[in-house]
């Protein structure tokens, strides 16, 4: 039986599953509850100075998809809008009563070293875990030189990192905002600074949608708008390209990374963990169905790693890391032509309509005057747009015809700067 | 209710409350939350296989991908645009063998996108806004006869009347609609037919004459000379007989009279239904008259029919909504008389039948008795020609029993068109009536104004 319990940065939580700060994780009362339901471990919702801030009502925006709730969500919450005590001494009982569970605090002050030292004591006297450094949130917080205002200056994330290192021996993660252009930089700098961790991403930043009739954007708060922190499944493609980028930067080895963004089943966290984090956070997805998610994400991981034969979190973590490369190093003697089952198939025509308009031309529509959908090889370039268009699980599948052999784009012969030696 | 030996005809066998919940609408709208979920559920097939389903060729991947998009004016225009009956055919159109049943979702799934029921959710959004989706182009000054208020004529004269042509509408019934305001069961277009012609004659350029009939009070040779084109929607007014002793008892009638009368009718709880109903044949009419009489209260409905159900004109659809209506399907068995007391069927004796080896059907010697109040006919329909006035009918060229028409719908009349059930052809169905209504309409307007010189 797969073993999930985990170790990040010292911290210890029975599984990899955390719900990340934000309003999941406000108080006390929704986090005895996530507990209650198998939750590995909470972030705190992030604590300020007093006097604490305040939120306005209407806070949450959401893509729909095709019928599907909250493909994307976003929201322009600010931090916790409760007093710094009234926090700290539930974190404490919290901690107390669930002690197997990680409590790590998340925390954004002002960007100098007094406030980061007022606070950092108080927050260890709870008991808690570790810190997570707010760099990420891009609404509001930002405004007032905090949050992503500091997130997005790799020297201040370097600076703050070192000045909580200083003041607290408690690990310390720093989120990041992924509002930046390349992760890279905010991670250094973290690592420079002696963070523990980081984790990431933290929301981007985004408006999303315009309402027609109010000529405003949502949320709409008395009729205006601003821009919030967008999240949930429609992000979780982002954050995998940056925890990869991260987890294969050679100036940041072994750098520990909490993934986080649009994971809410346990194949989104075996990929992210795949890719070198060592944990997963959680947010939107509990925010839309409840804690009781957890329940199958455990399952499900457990099963999946069993079916595998990795016992631990360590057997597979990482794993795909060297396979993320750069495009120059994919193999261009690769070869794939696009293959329709035709038993399977139910002639809705897409796949030939998508290749026709917008492809290689490579789906013919008709057979002996019938309707067939059949791929003409010569000019399929293998490029899978019909599979990912086919309504139909496994109908089209890409089949290798090449006859093996490597080469790159470094030696190409079209290549103005190529090398004799593949790279 | 006392029952009686024979001639149990009565009417009031339900309370009002049960009547009325028993005609209420069959398939009941959509709502947006429902339409949304159905109209995501279509792939938007390319050169879609059910647009190629329906007779007059509706894009339906477009109007479901406009209805997803709340754009229901565009949904609206894509079907309407196409079957001006469009809100009808949602209700009555045998989509399991048209559009439905070519969805492609039927391969994987068994279970089609509900082709209807989203054109419904669209077009009802016409009719409860009101909506004005076409303008007349300017006035022609060309004048065309429409004769028959059914499906074919109604699309004929908006399509004409939309191009600018002044279109006298004729019919031999007080109100038009044809078989969709007298032939068609209560509960699949409850209070619908009325409604969508208002709409339909609100673009202008079509006036009404309702109570004409032809070769009676309206003649043929008078509309050619009168107007610059005719076009006969005439219908299949005739209505088989049976051909069997006893077919004058009182109790046996038409079954389309009975579905005329149930629709006409104010009040149900005044329409008298038989206690044992027995209804003849396999179509859709007879589907119609037996449920109808068991929701009006009937004890026993049993439809009788001479072939197996395979052969049923009357869909796999309809045949399973019958029975779950109670109504109970005798297959194999065909009329030999009818039996009565006093003047009134009391049963009606089948012999079954089966198939030679030749495949001729033949009776096997075997009978059945059924006790019956009431016999509802519904073993066909035919065309009554129109009566021949002067010259004019007896030129009006006519093959079993339909009138004869070539590619642009013109009968052997230069000048006289006609389109739907009494040109047959393909399928006796409205949508059917339609698209020729339309085809017609194109031609006749190619004749008057395409080729500059008008008329005939």
């Amino acid at each position: 039986m797969a073993d999930l319990r985990n170790n990040f940065v010292g911290v210890r939580s029975p599984n990899p599953f955390w719900l990340a700060s934000a309003p999941p994780t406000d108080k006390a009362y929704n986090v005895n509850r996530a507990f209650e339901a198998g939750w590995g471990g909470v972030v705190w919702k992030t604590l300020g100075l007093d006097p604490h801030v305040v939120n306005v009502s209407s806070r949450y925006g959401a893509v729909q998809w095709n019928g599907q709730r909250i493909a994307g969500l976003n929201n322009i919450e600010l931090i916790t809008d409760r007093p710094l005590q009234v926090n700290l001494d539930e974190i404490r009982q919290v901690k107390r009563d669930w002690p197997d569970r990680a409590m790590v605090v998340s925390l954004m002050v002002p960007c100098d070293e007094q406030s980061w030292k007022t606070i950092l004591p108080m927050v260890e006297d709870t008991g808690c875990d570790a810190v997570e450094l707010n760099f990420g949130c891009p609404h509001g917080m930002s405004e007032r030189g905090m949050g992503s205002a500091v997130g997005q200056v790799p020297e201040y994330v370097e600076q703050v990192a070192r000045w909580v290192k200083l003041h607290s021996r408690l690990p310390c993660i720093v989120k990041l905002t992924p509002n930046i252009t390349d992760i890279r930089h905010s991670a250094r700098a973290a690592f420079r600074g002696g963070a523990d961790a980081v984790s990431l991403i933290n929301t981007i930043n985004s408006i999303v949608s315009v309402d027609l009739d109010l000529m405003a954007p949502t949320p709409t708060v008395d009729g205006k708008g601003t821009h919030g922190g967008y999240c949930g499944p429609a992000v979780k493609p982002i954050a995998l390209n940056m925890v990869a980028e991260i987890a294969r930067d050679s100036e940041t080895p072994n750098l520990p990374i909490s993934a986080i963004g649009g994971i809410g089943t346990w194949r989104d966290a075996a990929e992210f963990m795949a890719l070198g984090a060592g944990n997963v956070q959680v947010c939107t997805a509990a925010m839309h169905y409840g804690f009781r998610i957890v329940d199958d994400m455990i399952a499900g991981l457990a099963n999946w790693m069993d079916q595998k034969g990795y016992r631990t979190l360590e057997d597979f973590r990482g794993r795909a890391v060297p396979n993320v490369t750069d495009w120059k190093f994919l193999n261009l003697k690769y070869d794939i032509k696009a293959l329709i089952d035709q038993d399977k198939c139910i002639k809705c025509g897409l796949c030939h309509i998508a290749c026709e308009d917008t492809a290689h031309q490579a789906i013919r529509k008709e057979k002996d005057g019938k309707r067939h959908f059949e791929v003409d090889n010569a000019e399929c370039v293998g490029c899978n747009l019909c599979m990912h268009v086919c309504p139909v699980d496994s109908c089209i599948s890409m089949v290798r015809v090449d006859e093996g052999g490597y080469a790159n784009w470094t030696t190409h012969e079209n290549n103005p700067a190529r090398v004799k030696e593949p790279a | 209710m006392p029952r009686k030996d024979f001639a149990d005809i009565a009417a009031a066998r339900l309370p009002a409350a049960t009547l009325a919940q028993n005609f209420d609408d069959v398939a009941p709208p959509l709502d947006r939350q429902s339409a949304l979920i159905a109209a995501q559920r279509c792939y938007y097939c390319y050169d879609a296989p059910c647009i190629q389903a329906c007779p007059t060729g509706i894009d339906i991947p477009s109007f479901i991908r406009r209805i997803t998009t709340d754009n229901l004016r565009g949904a609206a225009q894509d079907i309407l645009g196409a079957n001006i009956l469009g809100g009808m055919c949602a209700r009555v159109c045998p989509t399991e063998i048209l559009c439905e049943g070519s969805c492609v979702r039927n391969t994987a799934e068994s279970q089609p996108v509900q082709i209807g029921a989203l054109q419904r959710y669209a077009t009802d959004w016409v009719f409860d806004t009101d909506a004005a989706l076409f303008e007349r182009a300017a006035a022609t000054g060309r004048r065309i006869a429409v004769v028959g208020a059914g499906p074919a004529g109604l699309s004929c004269a908006h399509a004409l009347a939309r191009a600018g042509h002044d279109v006298t509408l004729f019919d031999a019934k007080p109100r038009p609609g044809g078989l969709n305001e007298y032939g068609i069961a209560e509960y699949k277009v409850l209070e619908f037919a009325a409604r969508e012609i208002e709409w339909l004659l609100g673009i202008g350029g079509i006036a009404w004459q309702g109570g004409q009939a032809l070769g009676e009070n309206l003649h043929l040779s008078d509309l050619r000379r009168d107007y610059d084109a005719v076009f006969l929607g005439l219908g299949l007014a005739g209505v088989n007989a049976l051909g069997v002793e006893g077919e004058q008892l009182a109790g046996v009638r038409n079954a389309v009279d009975f579905i005329a009368d149930l629709r006409q009718c104010d009040d149900l709880s005044q329409l008298p239904v038989g206690r044992r109903v027995v209804v003849i044949g396999g179509g859709n009419t007879a589907i119609d008259a037996a449920v109808q009489s068991k929701k009006l209260g009937a004890e026993s409905v049993t439809l009788v029919y001479r072939r197996g159900s395979a052969s049923m004109s009357a869909t796999w659809a309809e045949q399973e909504f019958a029975k779950t209506q109670g109504v109970n399907v005798i297959e194999w068995a065909a009329p030999r008389r009818i039996l009565g007391r006093d003047g009134a069927v009391t049963s009606m004796e089948f012999e079954y039948t089966q198939l030679d080896e030749s495949g001729r059907l033949l009776g096997t010697g075997d009978l059945l008795t059924l006790p019956a109040d009431s016999v509802l006919k519904a073993i066909g329909q035919v065309l009554l020609p129109p009566r021949a006035d002067g010259d004019a009918g007896a030129l009006l060229e006519i093959s079993k029993g339909r009138i004869v028409v070539n590619a642009e719908f013109e009968t052997s009349l230069r000048g006289v068109w006609a389109g739907g059930d009494c040109v047959g052809g393909k399928v006796d169905l409205t949508v059917q009536a339609v698209e020729d209504g339309k085809r017609a309409a194109r031609a006749i307007h190619a004749r008057l104004v395409g080729n500059g010189n008008g008329g005939n």
